[in-house]
């Protein structure tokens, strides 16, 4: 069975964000790297295959054609990539982003479509459904935990109260929550290998998508405005020397929840 | 503004806290709100509408099949038949952000999700939180039809005005496509002392700082001690220790507890944006620099793993 694996590459969460003062998008200059919420979908999508046969393929959208996010993920074992990169794409929404990734997979023939529940960065959490919906294909959300057989994709999706088990033909859209599985480390053989595993690079022209209609020219929601937010601060710092937990005790009868 | 949809998410046989949230906001946008939701309608008529709702419509018994599709569906059919309201509310959980996600795609309007505030200022504007809540952004929809706004639980109170009951309708839910064949085939409810994580009066948390998976014991007895939740960092729910549910956070959920305890949390923006609304907050960690410390009410400079078992001992000889 064929994979694909939805990837997205983002600025190092551990530095601190910026918003662009003109744009009021954030700032993505710098080294990209793989969104860690990817690496549960890349290391499933890697199990299946490893099970079934078949191949993993990365598909994902950058404006200036990074692709240092996209060799980790292709270390871990993924067989090859497909990056859609375009000056035109800066700005873009996550419905322009979801057509323009649909386009690119409808170039593949996937059993299975795999994304995070969300992306660390924006975090707008709508893309996959989305491409299901572009794709006319069935998706299961939120899942804990899948298995494929028969032709059938079965998942554990995550609900309020506890977990839908929820079965689904292929192909099918399916987000897995982060812990689903644990994501291995690239070996070094597989970093070397990464080094020449196909990325195809694709423009807008190539997948036949108007410029006009995607970025900062098809965007049909606008930041107004970016303002500080009423700042909390610190209170009381106590140095724990064996009875902190006593303070602890007071302040919460002082609170009255005991 | 004239009309508003509130997605109405059901909670059993009641309506979902956060649906009362929108309905309860909805009234004070709009002129008239309409729930939409699924299954029957009838049992969810008389609260709706005393929170707002003067019509719900319902796209019925959905057959074991997700509410996303068909919702979605009926409601995009409404809007292409020219009945479009001026926006669509959806509450941000599982099944809401099934249906926002789809209906974007089938009227082609993009989503505002993560929203904490709506204003009207010619438009709707939203509020979101960024960079772990340090700063607010406002935006809004430009172009033609309905805004589609995923709201985040808490974000508006919910009252009850003592309107009359709803009027319920039912929706014509057209051809889905291959999501048609989606089907539940069972359902798991998880056993669960206490309240909900986004409704406990208190929520203690763990993080990296407790070592390994076993020790979220704790974690857990300490809530119910206290009568509350417990909850996670987004660490220690990527590490497999606790699953998605449990986690507080940015892409979690969105607590604001009268106290909140975080034990062995650093604080990553990721995780305060999901905390930081609560009124008291209680930090317990060993690095006196954790970015926590900068917004806790009581920080403790310790070892969870010594601290917590003491304040346990402590608690259960009360009770």
């Amino acid at each position: 069975m064929n994979v694909v694996v939805c990837t997205k590459q983002i600025p190092d969460p551990a530095n601190p964000g910026q918003l662009s003062p003109d744009t009021h998008t954030l700032v993505r200059e710098g080294k990209l790297i793989l969104d860690d919420s990817d690496a549960y979908g890349v290391e499933l999508g890697l199990q299946l295959v490893e099970a079934a046969g078949g191949e993993v393929m990365l598909v994902s959208m950058a404006p200036h054609a990074e692709v240092s996010g996209l060799r980790t993920a292709l270390a871990m074992g993924a067989a090859k990539a497909i990056l859609v990169s375009d000056e035109a794409l800066v700005g873009s929404d996550a419905l322009s982003t979801a057509k323009v990734l649909a386009a690119a997979i409808r170039r593949t023939d996937p059993d299975l479509i795999i994304a995070a529940t969300e992306s660390t960065d924006g975090y707008t959490g709508t893309l996959p459904v989305q491409l299901a919906q572009l794709l006319d294909l069935p998706s299961v959300t939120f899942a804990k935990r899948l298995s494929v057989a028969d032709g059938k994709v079965r998942a554990d999706r995550q609900t309020e109260s506890g977990y839908d088990e929820v079965e689904s033909p292929l192909p099918a859209v399916v987000t897995v929550t982060a812990g689903v599985v644990e994501p291995r480390y690239p070996s070094f053989k597989g970093i070397m290998s990464a080094k020449n595993k196909p990325i195809e690079q694709l423009s807008l022209a190539d997948l036949g998508i108007d410029p006009s209609a995607v970025g900062w020219a098809g965007a049909r929601q606008e930041v107004v405005s970016v303002v500080s937010a009423e700042a909390r601060t610190g209170g009381e710092i106590v140095v724990d020397d064996g009875d902190a937990h006593e303070r602890i005790v007071a302040f919460l009868e002082q609170l009255k929840v005991i | 503004m004239d009309r508003i949809w509130v997605v109405v998410d059901r909670a059993g046989e009641r309506v979902a806290p956060l649906s009362l949230e929108l309905l309860t906001k909805s009234k004070d946008l709009a002129d008239q709100v309409e729930g939409v939701t699924w299954g029957d309608g009838a049992q969810l008529a008389a609260e709706a509408g005393s929170y707002g709702a003067a019509l719900l419509h319902t796209v019925g018994d959905l057959g074991g099949r997700l509410p996303g599709p068909a919702v979605a569906a009926a409601m995009a059919a409404r809007i292409e038949a020219g009945d479009a309201p001026d926006a669509v509310l959806v509450p941000h959980n599982y099944d809401g952000r099934d249906i926002a996600g789809r209906l974007s795609a089938l009227i082609d309007r993009p989503v505002l999700t993560n929203v904490v505030g709506l204003t009207d200022a010619d438009g709707l504007r939203t509020q979101h939180p960024v960079f772990g809540g340090s700063e607010i952004l406002t935006a809004r929809f430009t172009g033609d039809g309905p805004g589609i706004y995923v709201v985040r639980t808490k974000s508006f109170a919910a009252e009850d005005s003592g309107g009359a009951a709803a009027d319920v309708d039912v929706w014509a839910v057209p051809q889905l496509g291959a999501a048609d064949a989606v089907r539940v085939v069972d359902r798991h409810v998880e056993e669960r002392e206490g309240p909900k994580l986004d409704e406990a009066a208190v929520v203690v948390s763990g993080g990296r700082g407790l070592g390994q998976a076993d020790a979220y014991r704790m974690i857990e007895e300490l809530a119910k001690l206290l009568g509350g939740a417990a909850g996670a960092s987004r660490a220690i729910v990527d590490a497999g220790w606790v699953p998605y549910s449990h986690q507080v956070g940015q892409t979690g959920k969105t607590v604001k507890p009268t106290v909140y305890i975080a034990a062995g949390i650093s604080g990553a923006t990721q995780h305060m944006v999901g905390m930081k609304g609560a009124n008291n907050i209680i930090a317990i960690n060993k690095d006196q620099e954790a970015p926590i410390f900068s917004i806790a009410d009581l920080g403790v400079v310790g070892d969870v793993n010594k601290v917590l078992p003491k304040l346990i001992e402590a608690l259960r000889a009360r009770s």
